[in-house]
């Protein structure tokens, strides 16, 4: 180990003591029944229908938030890549900003805005249309998670789509091309990699989510992420929570893998 | 010139309130290699773009093949483009870049698969249908991008500095490639570039532009032997530009000394430019020649020596197979019909004649 490897310590003692060291407890934890005996009964827990239902539910949601992140970042990024703004300014913009405001305060803020007596059933009421059960439902936690999220959406996608070369969309056009075929056969495709790129860091949180379905839902929506950390906290079964966690994970690594193949041959990026 | 396919009517456009082009108009005809030549922000390129529907003209239009297109978008004209940073698609085989306006057409498999096959032997690449785009050299990118071109057949092929960013042998090579494929598909290419020499190697007519407007129209051996101004003889090749002064027809008086030309019909005692290509520079004895002078610096340049000789107060620029050494003595003579006289920019519009990039 030379010099300028040492440099790396403290992160390499972070690591170990703050994600190996809980990753392996996690795993003991998981395969152990309290009794000294290994069991898998932990992680086959999560086909339990009552499980399966919550992540089932997770599983939902996260798609249908990372579609709608999609969905809106992606014109956006279309928008502000014929303004000329600063591509640093930019990043300020989006990323920066909302990082200055806690996100569990700026999901507190949504719960008052969808309360029964909030903001926006005051401004219904004031035009004489009726309330609306809007807090404590999935739709109350998918705007918090598409709220909260849509910023790495916009970053991965916004920066692949100003890398698009003017000259090679008037290729494009100079060969036939209207302006949808442009962008379905042209666009997307050169941009795929921050698409893919921007739904990995949504739907990843998004599926794991607790804190945003405790504040949105009010206990009422269970997301497998809930599930989890009331094992871990309420009902104080660590090797259920472990388990569940393990389940979780290799669902994610499952799904990772399934859109690193689709990234297989493609230029890699940072994001 | 045949049946025109090209009007350019009254062309102007301007961005921030700079004028880039000023009332252009030039007609192309069918099946002819027209090329753009000028220095970078003559309007050129914004020419070229006009035909392709790039930019819209602020006035003017734009007529193909006897109709209106000035407002028709660049996939509705039947006019192809090669850009000069080649703009292949990254994310597609070099079989599906050429194909990829014919998809869009709707043509059969059939008939796509003949097609990128005739292109690639065209631009000579044959059975780089599997290759990646961005695993290939410049030269072989631009070929590419040609073929990508002419598949969809256009009647006119737009041609944007294509050779710019190759090195000098590649480009010449691909100049003469351009010639034949231009000659076996028989239709009208308009080349834009800077580089005189591509464009006296290849053009059938050449359109020398400066500051928005048309400084001169013709084939390569008039705008090289008979430029209408000094911008274009200064811009085509190398030459001396001297003030001259015209006494009677058939006479200039350069450095007060006289010389005999072939120019007539000037105004009596009327001042004008006179060019003398260095090539034109014949060197004698001292005493022999028109005037005497010294050479005072000499350059090897392959095809031959580039001397500079001071006579009567001006530094003459010529060239010769011989070399001459500093220090020389010559004799300069200049045969008449080597003296070329040019009038006097006088109209505002001509002044930008004279301001060199």
């Amino acid at each position: 180990m030379n010099k300028r490897s040492l440099l790396a310590g403290p992160y390499i003692v972070w690591i170990i003591g703050f994600t190996v060291l809980p990753l392996l407890m996690i795993i003991f934890y998981a395969l152990g029944d309290g009794r000294g005996e290994m069991t898998m009964s932990n992680i086959l827990a999560i086909f339990e229908p009552v499980h399966l239902k919550a992540l089932l539910l997770a599983l939902w949601l996260a798609i249908l938030c990372t579609g709608i992140c999609l969905v809106l970042a992606y014109p956006l990024a279309l928008i502000l890549r014929k303004l000329n703004i600063g591509k640093q300014g930019m990043m300020a913009i989006i990323v920066i900003l909302p990082m200055w405001v806690n996100f569990i305060l700026r999901i507190m803020a949504w719960q008052l805005l969808l309360s029964r007596n909030g903001l926006i059933n005051g401004a219904l009421g004031a035009i004489g249309l009726p309330g609306q059960d809007l807090a404590n439902s999935s739709m109350a936690i998918v705007i918090g998670m598409v709220y909260d999220y849509l910023p790495f959406m916009i970053l991965p996608v916004y920066n692949a789509v100003t890398d698009l070369k003017d000259d090679v969309i008037e290729a494009a056009r100079d060969l036939g091309a209207p302006p949808k075929a442009v962008l379905t056969r042209i666009m997307i495709p050169l941009t795929k990699p921050g698409i893919i790129s921007g739904i990995t860091m949504v739907f990843v949180p998004s599926l794991t989510a607790f804190a945003i379905p405790d504040i949105l839902g009010g206990g009422k929506v269970m997301l497998i992420g809930n599930i989890i950390e009331q094992e871990f906290s309420t009902s104080m079964n660590w090797h259920l929570g472990s388990g569940l966690s393990i389940a979780l994970m290799i669902f994610v690594l499952i799904s990772m893998i399934f859109t690193s193949n689709e990234e297989e041959g493609k230029e890699r990026r940072a994001w | 010139m045949e049946q025109a396919i090209l009007n350019l009517e009254h062309l102007s456009k301007s961005f921030d309130g700079k004028k880039i082009l000023d009332d252009l108009s030039i007609d192309i005809g069918k099946n002819e290699f027209v090329t753009l030549l000028g220095p970078s922000g003559c309007g050129k390129t914004t020419t070229l773009r006009m035909i392709g529907g790039f930019i819209m003209p602020d006035e003017g239009r734009v007529i193909f093949e006897g109709k209106d297109i000035t407002a028709l978008p660049p996939d509705k004209r039947h006019i192809n483009t090669v850009f000069q940073k080649y703009s292949l698609f990254s994310h597609m085989s070099v079989a599906d870049n050429i194909a990829f306006g014919l998809k869009l057409k709707k043509k059969s498999s059939a008939y796509i698969h003949d097609k990128i096959k005739y292109a690639l032997k065209l631009v000579d690449l044959e059975g780089y249908e599997d290759r990646h785009p961005m695993s290939l050299s410049g030269g072989q990118q631009q070929r590419i991008a040609i073929a990508r071109a002419i598949v969809n057949e256009p009647k006119v092929l737009l041609l944007d500095e294509p050779l710019g960013a190759l090195d000098l042998k590649l480009r010449q090579d691909m100049q003469k490639e351009l010639i034949k494929i231009k000659n076996e598909l028989g239709i009208t290419f308009v080349f834009v570039t800077h580089d005189q020499e591509e464009a006296l190697t290849m053009s059938d007519r050449i359109i020398v532009m400066n500051q928005g407007l048309i400084q001169q129209i013709g084939t390569p051996v008039d705008i090289y032997n008979e430029p209408e101004n000094a911008f274009v003889a200064d811009f085509i090749g190398e030459s001396n530009i001297i003030d001259g002064v015209m006494p009677k027809d058939f006479l200039v008086e350069i450095l007060g000394i006289p010389f005999p030309c072939v120019d007539s019909g000037f105004g009596r005692n009327e001042l004008v430019d006179v060019v003398i290509r260095p090539e034109d520079m014949e060197f004698q004895k001292p005493g022999s020649g028109m005037l005497d002078g010294r050479v005072t610096s000499i350059l090897f340049k392959g095809v031959h020596y580039e001397m500079k000789v001071q006579a009567g107060g001006f530094e003459w620029l010529a060239h010769s197979t011989e070399a001459y050494h500093p220090g020389t003595e010559v004799g300069i003579y200049v045969k008449p019909e080597n003296i070329q006289i040019m009038h006097k920019p006088t109209s505002a519009a001509q002044e930008v004649i004279n301001t060199n990039e």
